[in-house]
């Protein structure tokens, strides 16, 4: 992995997921789970890399939670990962272990993505640690995140609660210096029979409920303890309420205001605010997203300016702090706001060169197909050139909405759901089910890359391998879908376009639910696939433009022309040999570069 | 000291992290804070990829300020301009010549213009950074291997950071894998000597666009029985009618190709230029 470790000083330069994953180990965690998504990804990986932990990725959020559960019932240390998004989807199960609580130590990790660097929504998990009631930790940098993790753990086992632990895209991704420990794993509490405590009937869950409330109480004065509050007064003026990763812009933009700051931020330690309050002339609460801390600051009596002045949306940064300090009148106005941005090339992400996903996507585009798409790297085919997908929601909603849109019958063409494997895998084979029992007419396009591409290549049980690399039982996905009612089952090689047009057109005209499943590994993960790249023969290419219509990244245009068109050249850094744009050239003008590549 | 801010940008696959890794193992070895933030996940699909280093007594903030970067140390030059504003004034804009047209701006097949920005040195001068373009892809091709581009235009940037060439060389061979150690060493050091680059690439000429007309003869067109020229059609101009024969949607969108006219088995289908008349 990256970590660079200075072994005699015990320094390591981690980033804030590589951090989580290194408390996780040195406070003995025994079982983690997750699901990929970014920007949580790390730390199952991380971990992966580390002795004595099992580590595996889940098939969903939901199912990695009840492994932990089932862990920490078990009577081990057990930390669930996942993205925002992703608590979604596991928040069923974590709800309830709320009520019933935990034996070994169960820390469950939200990386939330202010801003959408990588995601399609932002929003902020910490509401739900109020919402089941669970105590919040939000680390503020990589140090912390090692530190807090440790202390979920201690924390989960005293209060008998899972513990949140929120991180945001800029913790989780910003390398800093970590200081390592050795590992300590406690024993494990040996199983205890105890329905009362974890079956969740409407009797015994209205016993566990008074603990809930009881145990709120509780870690509220946890929360004024040192390792997690840390009140730093300064100027008497200006004092700001604050966690995580906007501390530290606080401390950047406005380094002689006093500040609070929380390492706890649910439940608040209100006494302790109180007299910090009492301190400073104006109380600011500086946070991303929702007023979170704001609302429940105001609800208990204060006096606070927030988000009058710190926007709701998208990631805090340095300038926008400034802005907002600047507003309220604790800095003066910027004056010259600098150079202007310069205009440039956009740079929208891609699908790379070789993608096995452009195929299906260019027959659809050419079919009229109506696209329901899923979360994964296709997604990237709803844009230009591609222009093939019509809808993209959440993990799996492509088979539903499909089915509901066939059901609508207002589709101006064929239904089709394109969702990848892992995905299906995820969240989409209880919507398969109930196409099948709808008897809906849609095509599902299963894109079998063989990996999770879009989080940088992680494996899942359709895959055949583990997370640390060994071979572990896959799923037939072709099988699974007969298995469930489906009669029209093709798979087809997306490399072929031709043969990927005919099965699609022949699944289109299936009528009810057709699987078209296209079987090529991705490009890029486990291993990159670099075949004999091609190049484009000058004196052939008429500069149609066909080649162009794939959106390959390695195509570009050159500076001759052909009747006033660009022609087009193939970056040989950049081609993995797919053929793609050679079956699409109706010139022959692209051929293999021939004698002389070697593999580099 | 005061806290040093570096910006290292690029295209997905051109190796800015590595090149950040460089740096900040640099950094920590020294016995710096150091701070390195950059955005996974589907920025490196091939899109603009930004790594913040900064490093000093104490870092706080993981991202630079607009209008307060020392150094940033671009792999391509649309990035260079895409992050130039965070540069403080006298700020070192590094540069790679190194243009990678990405599919976004390749999209008008009107006019054929790329929106691709014209590389204007001066002109980034004049707005008062020191400027400095270097040749790093073509020096990193002719020692083997393009890829090396980073670790070339870190080496030739490597004497404005306070580290001296040991430091450097121990940050490399903590950050790459064995195999590759030795060539990127050769690599930074071809960079240390490498000179600015003093002729810049030109702008490409496009010709003007033209109008065409696609006619279609309605008897000899099998329509959907074939659909050959609907699926080859570049631009799309073609679709079926309401009586399953061939017509040109948008012949405004007609770049003149002629795949259709060449590739219908019936000659069913004739493009033709618009001559403006008068």
């Amino acid at each position: 992995m990256e970590a660079r470790t200075r072994e005699r000083t015990r320094i390591a330069l981690l980033t804030g997921n590589e951090a989580i994953a290194r408390g996780a180990y040195e406070a003995g965690v025994a079982v983690a789970t997750g699901y990929p998504g970014t920007p949580s990804t790390e730390i199952v990986e991380y971990l992966a890399t580390l002795p004595d932990v099992y580590v595996e990725w889940s098939s969903n959020e939901k199912v990695a939670l009840d492994v932990a559960m089932g862990a920490s019932m078990g009577g081990v240390r057990a930390l669930c990962t996942m993205k925002h998004v992703g608590l979604n989807v596991a928040a069923d199960t974590f709800m309830v272990a709320s009520y019933t609580g935990v034996r070994g130590g169960l820390v469950v990790v939200s990386a939330d993505d202010p801003g959408m660097h990588s995601s399609q929504n932002e929003q902020d998990n910490r509401l739900y640690a109020k919402f089941a009631g669970v105590p919040l930790l939000e680390p503020g940098d990589s140090q912390e995140a090692k530190t807090f993790t440790e202390l979920a753990f201690s924390l989960s086992e005293e209060f008998d609660t899972p513990v949140l632990l929120r991180t945001t895209t800029r913790i989780s991704h910003t390398r800093g210096v970590v200081e390592l420990g050795d590992r300590h794993a406690p024993p494990p509490r040996p199983f205890h029979r105890d329905p009362a405590k974890y079956v969740m009937l409407p009797a015994y869950a209205r016993q566990r409920r008074p603990r809930v409330l009881e145990r709120l109480l509780r870690l509220a004065e946890v929360a004024a303890r040192p390792e997690f509050l840390r009140v730093e007064m300064r100027d008497p003026s200006v004092g700001v309420v604050t966690a995580g990763v906007c501390y530290s812009l606080v401390r950047e933009v406005v380094p002689e205001a006093s500040v609070l700051k929380l390492g706890m931020s649910y439940p608040l330690p209100l006494d302790a605010i109180r007299r910090f309050a009492g301190q400073v002339r104006r109380l600011f609460v500086v946070e991303e997203l929702e007023p979170f801390l704001e609302e429940m600051l105001r609800a208990a009596g204060f006096s606070v300016e927030g988000k009058a002045y710190f926007p709701q949306q998208g990631e805090l940064t340095p300038e926008r702090v400034r802005e907002g300090f600047a507003r309220a009148g604790v800095l003066p106005e910027p004056g010259d706001a600098g150079p202007a941005n310069l205009p440039t090339a956009p740079r929208p992400p891609v699908l790379c060169p070789g993608c096995p996903h452009t195929a299906p996507f260019l027959a659809l585009q050419r079919l009229g197909a109506v696209v329901c798409g899923d979360i994964g790297c296709y997604t990237l085919a709803a844009l230009e050139p591609l222009r093939a997908m019509d809808s993209c929601l959440a993990m799996g909603s492509s088979i539903g909405m499909a089915t509901g849109l066939a059901l609508a019958g207002t589709a101006p063409g064929p239904v089709v759901a394109v969702i990848g494997d892992s995905t299906f895998l995820h969240a989409g084979l209880p919507a398969l089910v109930d196409a099948v029992y709808k008897r809906a007419h849609v095509t599902v396009v299963i894109l079998d890359n063989g990996t999770t591409a879009m989080t940088g290549g992680q494996p899942h049980p359709a895959t055949g391998s583990g997370v640390r690399g060994a071979p572990a039982p896959r799923v037939d996905l072709a099988a699974v879908c007969r298995a469930m009612g489906v009669e029209f089952v093709r798979a087809v090689d997306p490399y072929d376009l031709g043969a990927t047009f005919v099965a699609l057109e022949e699944a289109i005209r299936y009528p009810g639910v057709s699987v078209v499943i296209t079987n090529r590994p991705c490009v890029e993960a486990p291993v990159k696939v670099r075949d004999e790249p091609f190049r484009v023969v000058l004196e052939r290419c008429t500069a149609c433009q066909l080649c162009m219509d794939l959106g390959c990244p390695a195509i570009v245009w050159t500076d001759e022309t052909y009747e006033g068109r660009p022609k087009v050249t193939i970056r040989p850094d950049a081609c993995t040999g797919c053929t793609l744009c050679a079956q699409v050239c109706p010139a022959d003008a692209i051929v293999r570069v021939g004698p002389g590549w070697r593999r580099s | 000291m005061q806290t040093r801010n570096v910006l290292v940008v690029g295209v997905g696959g051109q190796g800015v992290l590595l090149a950040s890794n460089v740096l900040a193992a640099a950094c920590l070895a020294r016995g710096y804070d150091v701070k390195k933030s950059e955005v996974k996940g589907m920025a490196q699909r091939g899109g603009a990829v930004v790594s913040f280093v900064r490093y000093g007594q104490q870092v706080h903030s993981p991202l630079v300020e607009r209008g307060r970067a020392d150094l940033v140390l671009s792999l391509e030059w649309a990035e260079a301009l895409r992050w130039a504003a965070y540069l403080r004034p006298g700020g070192v804009l590094a540069v790679d010549l190194v243009r990678i047209l990405p599919p976004a701006a390749q999209l008008d097949h009107r006019t054929w213009q790329a929106s691709y920005p014209a590389v204007e040195v001066e002109r980034l001068r004049q707005a008062g950074w020191d400027v400095r373009p270097y040749e790093a892809s073509r020096r990193a091709a002719e020692l083997g291997d393009g890829r090396m581009a980073n670790v070339v235009l870190l080496g030739a940037v490597s004497r404005e950071l306070e580290f001296a060439a040991e430091e450097w060389e121990r940050a490399l061979r903590e950050v790459l894998p064995q195999k590759v150690v030795e060539a990127n060493l050769r690599a930074f050091h071809a960079g240390r000597q490498l000179p600015q680059a003093a002729v810049f690439p030109a702008e490409a000429r496009r010709a003007a666009a033209r109008a065409f007309r696609v006619e279609v003869t309605p008897s000899w067109c099998k329509g959907r029985g074939c659909g050959i020229c609907v699926r080859v059609c570049p631009e799309e101009v073609l679709v079926f009618g309401p009586d399953d024969r061939v017509r040109a949607a948008s012949p405004d969108r007609c770049t003149g190709c002629q795949l259709c006219q060449l590739l219908c088995p019936d000659f069913a289908v004739v493009v033709r230029e618009e001559v403006a008349v008068g």
